[in-house]
């Protein structure tokens, strides 16, 4: 229904343009130049006032219209629903959604409350249909009348230009905004259902409770509070990032140090696109190579000299993140090594330093701050990485510093409760607040990784 | 100080006593030619310096002054296209045999650059630089000391003797580059090379390091690359005119600018070519 | 400073000995430092070329499939008996029976339920399939007999192309006579022909014998564990002590019966002759004689024991080479593929009916939970429709963004704030994201606005990598239009253009190529995210293809994940197809935004 009235409306907009030019010419009986803006220009005026108004209300009217919706079905509840607790009662109207939409729902409740589901869908039916007739004809409406409107402000000496081009500033603006909103939205969504959960659960057990399984309970509809501390989970992505950037780090710095002072620039021309193949692959890839090489590869060589290696152990998917992330940090220290000032190195080399010692002791200090914050970004990266760690390393979370052993991570146990089979309400807890913890962290790395950047670059600039 | 300072270290290498007739030759070129890839920079050149005197080098820009400068320590060396033909000896010994360690040479002809290059270190740090990857110190006392005669001789030490840990970058203009030259110091070399030392300078700081050019000179032979044919006048004996790469004239800097013998050199030092 | 004047040392401090060994050192540490980055260079490309080789060597079994030729009777009973040529009547036949038949003529020795069952296990179920949809689209086979492809078995297909091992022959020198042609049979030959199978068979009874020793050794191990516990107890702990001792008699009785065991296996193998059975955790061993195939149950130095697989032609002795002896160099326990199954495969390659062939099923068809009949097909329109609507979202909402921030928005604190947090979004992991599409996409735009359930749809997979990319896109556009210089814009200006026409029509054109690069870039990544479509439901196993973005829908990316998760050999050759089929996309990708670059890449 939403896409063939915005098609339609988009029809109006169109429609809008043609008249109003053609309008716009018959005023000064085709005499263009006599306009104050060119007759183009106020067709565009009145196509973008159409399409945006008509777009606008079709969307608010959606959306207001459904929180309507919302509220005349849980009015509509009976009595002895609206007694049971409200999480309940809204799950009563997300089944009722659902059974309309065809899909499927649990069939393991009780006949009152199936009942009420039953009734509820029925008045979502009938209210559903009403009120997409309601919204597609508001929406047609505002946007015939701004056609009219528009249509009968063309003057000689309408600003048709001047208007338009506001409107178009303020598409601008919105589209720049939309970054905000985003963020705002991740924020929103994430705290939201953090708070939710923090409501149930003691932040305090999250944050240093040592035992994991959060779904230990949850046939009994509840969480219990001892098994959501999410230490282990801290521990396993903290141990599996030292990993990674024990390996990503020398490498990815020895490279680009290598590939900026001493390779020819046929050396360079030759490793610099392979290096950026590697940081093109998907990291899915990257969790197939761990599964299937790298892994057995460990297991098989730890056995073959006496050691007890997990098939999915924590070294595995480390040495293989280390190697998704040995591009990042070679390419953001090739820049920050680049800007260190040629003069510099000569200055060093006319006192008679050799090249390494140059490097070591002249290059490297310059370059210091955008290298941690290389650091730093690769850091946040591989805490945020999912598909190698699902891919590679444990579901179980196991609070070890052993990196032969499986463990799990922040990441993981997200996917694992999202495309679990539990209720999305119940694993939606944990899982968010996870989340929220995550972006956290990352967000704090990167903040800090990027106020580096900023300052180094202002010292050489 | 009251610790035991090795102070043949603080000695300069080579003092010439005033008046000391024919002084010998320190650096001498032979058919110096420089090529940068196709091009050529620098034809043939043919060139003695003297022992503790300031040679100047001079002419227009894209003369290839500079690029010859920069033979003399091998810092071509470090620009992948460039290649040197010819022989330039130090004391007897052509820098361009294979045996030759071009670090040894740096560290003997220290080169002081066009705009001042401090590390992005402290004072202290800037200078004890070069002794330190040297290893010509034994022990922390000694390093002090040579940090401190640098700075003296570079005439900078009573300016920064209180703030020895500040960073090198934090200095005004002139400071800096004086620093750059007791960073050169510091490393006991035989020849300073400097290339255009003053053109980033203000003309206050430029007669400070003129002034400790002409008081350097007592223990080192100097080599300056100057735009300025005053200040060539002002500190050097001998002064070495460059053309579109070719050495046109040599010779006393008071009869290169009062009587040369070329008229490329008339034409320059009159103005009518720049 | 000196007060006297000097003559300097003829050595400088630079040329003294000291000088020169310090300078030694100073280059050893040159050459050192030289070779730690060479070393990573190498240790980042062999990682590149490892995992190249993991997707590609992997990749590479998934290409071709194999085929069984087999003449299938399509009759007109089994398929249409009313012969009304109508599809649904069709739909509806027995073309399992018919492959079924084709397979019991060709392969006539297969008798029993269980040797019919493993007969009909080299067929993949697609084969039936295939015989539906050639006989609803074209009615006149029905009723023809004539040859037809059936598609192979997984299994099938990874023995005929030699992933699960070989067949190789034996020498025989000596004749052999078989007793019986049929069922358990044995073979006796003059010489010790078998010995060297016998030896192989005790060999391994010999490893075996190892084994249970090196367990034997393990309870020792925990013996003297627990005695040293024992020894430190206190004389109180009699509970403790009582229990430690349980435990060192339970290692020590477990010890002597793997030693038991260990010795009486090693008497077995050490002694010479004698008569052994042939496990199926060794390699397993065929005898062909008399035109027949006999599987060797039972091995001593001159004879053998085995059941029939294909049946003998008569009992005649066969001289010496005119008989074969063959060993499958995998066991029968390591493979899916039974011996039979394998003889009866071979029997089939030899006349004539198996075919390998370039499998075009892999790009035409969609998932499947069978691994021979899953392709990617599905997906990459899934992937399509993803990318169309995130192209459609991020493209414009960045391009626009961009000319705001670069040539609109003023300087202040807003604009500024904007910016930091358009860089700190581009570093949000991407799960983030997803977790962002669960709750606002399908929860906000699916039950809001477009009244639908969005989950696993490609609209929401689309919606949720545009916010992804977005942040991707509005740099690389702003660097885009921060190099068209100034002098563009004050030129439009000067001629009385407003600032929205100078920026249309001068400034946009010239930063676009820049921008597609950067967008074609940020897609890239986008083609391969996988986290925020797993949260959004696009994991789900979706058989159909989608036909528009309202639909469900998986991805390229997602399929690889999915199918990487099943246990079969075959999906993992397919996981990795699927990889480079993605590669390929990428590639391509990358490609057009370097030669964009490369073509119209300006020096202002």
């Amino acid at each position: 229904m939403f896409w063939y009235v915005a098609l339609i409306i988009c029809g109006f907009a169109l429609a809008a343009f043609v008249l109003a030019r053609g309008r716009a010419l018959s005023v000064v009986d085709g005499m263009a130049a006599e306009l104050h803006s060119r007759p183009s220009y106020h067709g565009l005026y009145s196509a973008l006032v159409v399409l945006l108004t008509g777009i606008t209300i079709l969307v608010v009217a959606s959306v207001a219209s459904d929180i309507w919706i919302g509220n005349q079905l849980r009015a509509s509840l009976p009595a002895d629903v609206k007694a049971l607790p409200q999480i309940q009662q809204e799950r009563i109207i997300e089944d009722a959604r659902r059974i309309n939409a065809g899909d499927i729902v649990s069939q393991n409740v009780a006949v009152e409350i199936a009942d009420a589901r039953q009734a509820v869908a029925q008045t979502f039916a009938s209210l559903s249909s009403t009120r997409d007739w309601l919204v597609s004809i508001a929406g047609l409406l505002a946007s015939l009348g701004m056609l009219a409107l528009t249509y009968f402000q063309i003057k000689r000496r309408f600003r048709a230009r001047n208007f338009a081009e506001r409107i178009i500033l303020g598409v601008l603006i919105f589209s720049a905004l939309i970054a905000i909103l985003t963020t705002i939205g991740i924020v929103l969504s994430l705290v939201g259902e953090t708070l939710r959960f923090f409501s149930e659960i003691p932040i305090l057990k999250f944050l240093f409770g040592t035992h994991w399984n959060p779904l230990a309970g949850v046939f009994e509809g509840t969480i219990n509070e001892n098994s959501v501390g999410a230490i282990p989970l801290f521990a396993g992505t903290l141990l599996i990032t030292l990993i990674a950037m024990l390996v990503a780090v020398p490498i990815g710095l020895m490279s680009a140090i290598y590939l900026s002072d001493y390779a020819s620039p046929r050396v360079r021309g030759f490793v610099k696109p392979l290096l950026e193949i590697l940081a093109g692959i998907p990291t899915v890839v990257y969790g197939f190579f761990a599964a299937i090489t790298v892994a057995p590869l460990i297991r098989g060589t730890g056995e073959s000299i006496g050691l007890n290696v997990a098939s999915e152990s924590a070294l595995a998917a480390g040495l293989v993140m280390g190697i998704m992330i040995i591009p990042f940090i070679s390419s953001l220290s090739d820049d920050v090594i680049n800007a260190v000032p040629q003069s510099l190195r000569e200055g060093s080399f006319g006192l008679g330093a050799t090249k390494a010692e140059t490097i070591t002791k002249v290059v490297l200090p310059a370059a210091l701050p955008g290298i941690v914050s290389a650091v730093l970004l690769g850091i946040s990266r591989a805490v945020g990485e999912t598909m190698i760690v699902v891919m590679a390393a444990g579901q179980g979370a196991n609070l070890t510093w052993n990196p032969l052993e499986a463990v799990t991570t922040v990441t993981v146990q997200i996917v694992a409760l999202i495309t679990g089979d539990t209720e999305a309400e119940t694993a939606a807890g944990p899982a968010f607040a996870l989340g929220f913890t995550l972006f956290c962290v990352t967000l704090i790395f990167n903040v800090i990784a990027l106020r580096i950047v900023q300052k180094y670059r202002q010292k050489y600039d | 100080m009251d610790q035991r300072v090795d102070t043949s270290l603080l000695e300069p290498q080579r003092v010439v006593l005033p008046g000391e007739a024919a002084p010998e030759t320190e650096v001498a070129a032979r058919g110096v030619s420089v090529h940068y890839g196709a091009k050529q920079a620098l034809f043939d050149v043919d060139l003695d310096v003297p022992k503790n005197s300031v040679m100047s080098l001079i002419g227009p820009s894209g003369c290839g002054k500079s690029t010859f400068l920069r033979c003399i320590n091998r810092m071509n060396d470090v620009i992948d296209i460039a290649r040197v033909s010819g022989r330039i000896e130090l004391e007897g010994k052509n820098i361009y045999d294979a045996d030759l360690d071009v670090v040894e040479l740096r560290a003997r002809v220290g080169m002081v650059f066009q705009k001042p290059n401090p590390f992005p270190k402290s004072i202290y740090e800037n200078i004890a630089y070069g002794p330190r990857i040297h290893g010509i110190t034994a022990s922390k006392a000694d390093l002090d000391a040579l940090v401190e005669d640098s700075l003296r001789r570079a005439g900078l030490f009573d300016e920064v003797k209180d703030r020895l840990q500040e960073p090198g970058t934090g200095l005004s203009g002139g400071q800096q580059q004086r620093l750059c030259i007791a960073r050169a110091i510091a490393t006991r070399p035989d020849v300073i090379l400097m290339d255009e030392p003053c053109s980033a300078l203000d003309p206050i700081a430029t007669a400070i390091v003129e002034e400790l050019i002409d008081e350097l000179r007592a223990n080192y032979t100097i080599m300056i690359v100057t735009h300025s044919m005053q200040q060539a006048a002002r500190v050097s004996q001998r002064t070495a005119f460059f053309h579109l790469g070719y050495l046109v004239e040599e010779g006393d800097t008071n009869r290169i600018f009062t009587n040369p013998t070329d008229p490329r050199t008339q034409d320059y030092i009159t103005g009518r070519t720049g | 400073m000196a007060d006297t004047a000097t003559i300097a040392a003829p050595d400088s401090i630079h040329t003294s000995d000291a000088a020169h060994r310090r300078l030694k050192r100073r280059y050893a540490f040159e050459t050192r430092f030289k070779v730690f980055g060479i070393a990573a260079i190498t240790l980042a490309i062999l990682a590149l070329v490892s995992l190249l080789w993991t997707v590609f060597s992997n990749a590479f079994g998934a290409l071709y499939q194999t085929n069984l030729v087999l003449p299938v009777s399509l009759s007109a009973e089994r398929i249409d008996p009313g012969a009304t040529n109508d599809p649904s009547v069709i739909r509806r036949g027995d073309f399992e029976g018919a492959v079924k038949e084709a397979l019991r003529t060709a392969l006539p020795a297969a008798s029993g339920r269980r040797e019919r069952r493993e007969l009909y296990g080299l067929v993949s179920d697609g084969a039936a399939l295939d015989l539906r949809e050639l006989a609803m689209a074209n009615p006149s086979v029905i009723g023809s007999k004539e040859p037809r492809v059936l598609l192979a078995s997984d299994d099938a297909n990874l023995w005929i192309k030699g992933y699960l091992g070989s067949i190789e022959t034996l020498p025989t020198d000596g004749r052999a006579t078989p007793i019986g042609t049929t069922g358990s049979i044995e073979i006796v030959a003059e010489a010790n022909v078998f010995q060297p199978l016998l030896t192989v068979v005790k060999e391994s009874l010999l490893k075996k014998a190892a084994a249970f020793e090196r367990q034997a050794m393990l309870q020792q191990r925990g013996v003297s564990y627990f005695e040293n516990l024992l020894s430190q107890l206190g004389d109180d702990a009699s509970e403790q002590r009582a229990d430690y001792e349980r435990q060192i008699t339970g290692y020590k009785n477990r010890e002597a019966s793997f030693t038991e065991k260990a010795d009486a296996i090693r008497k077995r193998a050490e002694a010479p002759g004698g008569r052994e059975a042939v496990d199926s955790d060794l390699s397993s061993f065929l005898v062909r004689i008399n035109g027949g195939v006999v599987k060797v149950r039972e091995v001593s130095a001159d004879t053998v024991r085995g059941d029939v697989i294909l049946p003998l032609a008569s009992e005649a002795p066969v001289a010496a080479n005119a008989w074969q002896l063959q060993r499958i160099t995998s066991s029968e326990v390591s493979r899916k593929v039974s011996d039979r199954q394998i003889v009866w495969l071979e029997e089939l390659r030899k006349s004539g009916n198996v075919s390998v062939d370039f499998n075009t099923r892999l790009f035409t068809s969609s998932n499947s939970r069978e691994s021979e009949l899953a392709g990617v097909w599905g997906a990459a329109v899934g992937s399509f429709w993803t990318m169309l609507v995130t192209f459609c979202l991020a493209f414009p909402i960045g391009v626009m963004a961009a000319i705001y921030l670069e040539e609109f928005a003023p300087k202040n604190a807003i604009t500024s704030f904007i910016e930091v947090n358009i860089n700190n979004l581009a570093a949000v992991p991407s799960i983030v994201f997803g977790l962002l599409g669960l709750a606002v996409v399908i929860e906000f735009f699916g039950e809001d606005i477009f009244n639908q359930d969005l989950r696993s749809t490609a609209l929401a997979g689309g919606i949720v990598l545009a916010l992804m990319t977005l942040p991707t896109i509005i740099i690389a556009a702003r660097a885009a239009i921060k190099a068209v210089p100034p002098s563009i814009r004050e030129a439009a200006l000067g001629v009385g253009a407003s600032k929205v026409q100078a920026v249309s029509h001068h400034v946009l054109p010239l930063a676009m190529p820049g921008i597609l690069t950067g967008t074609i870039i940020g897609m890239a990544q986008a083609l391969g995210e996988t986290a925020p479509l797993l949260m959004i439901g696009m994991f789900a196993f979706i058989k159909d293809v989608p036909t528009g973005v309202m639909d469900d829908a998986t991805a390229l990316p997602v399929q690889v994940y999915q199918w990487s998760d099943f246990p079969e050999r075959l999906f993992e050759m397919k996981t990795a197809a699927a990889i480079v089929v993605l590669l390929l996309f990428l590639i391509t990708m990358n490609a057009i935004a370097v030669l964009l670059r490369r073509r119209f890449e300006r020096k202002w």
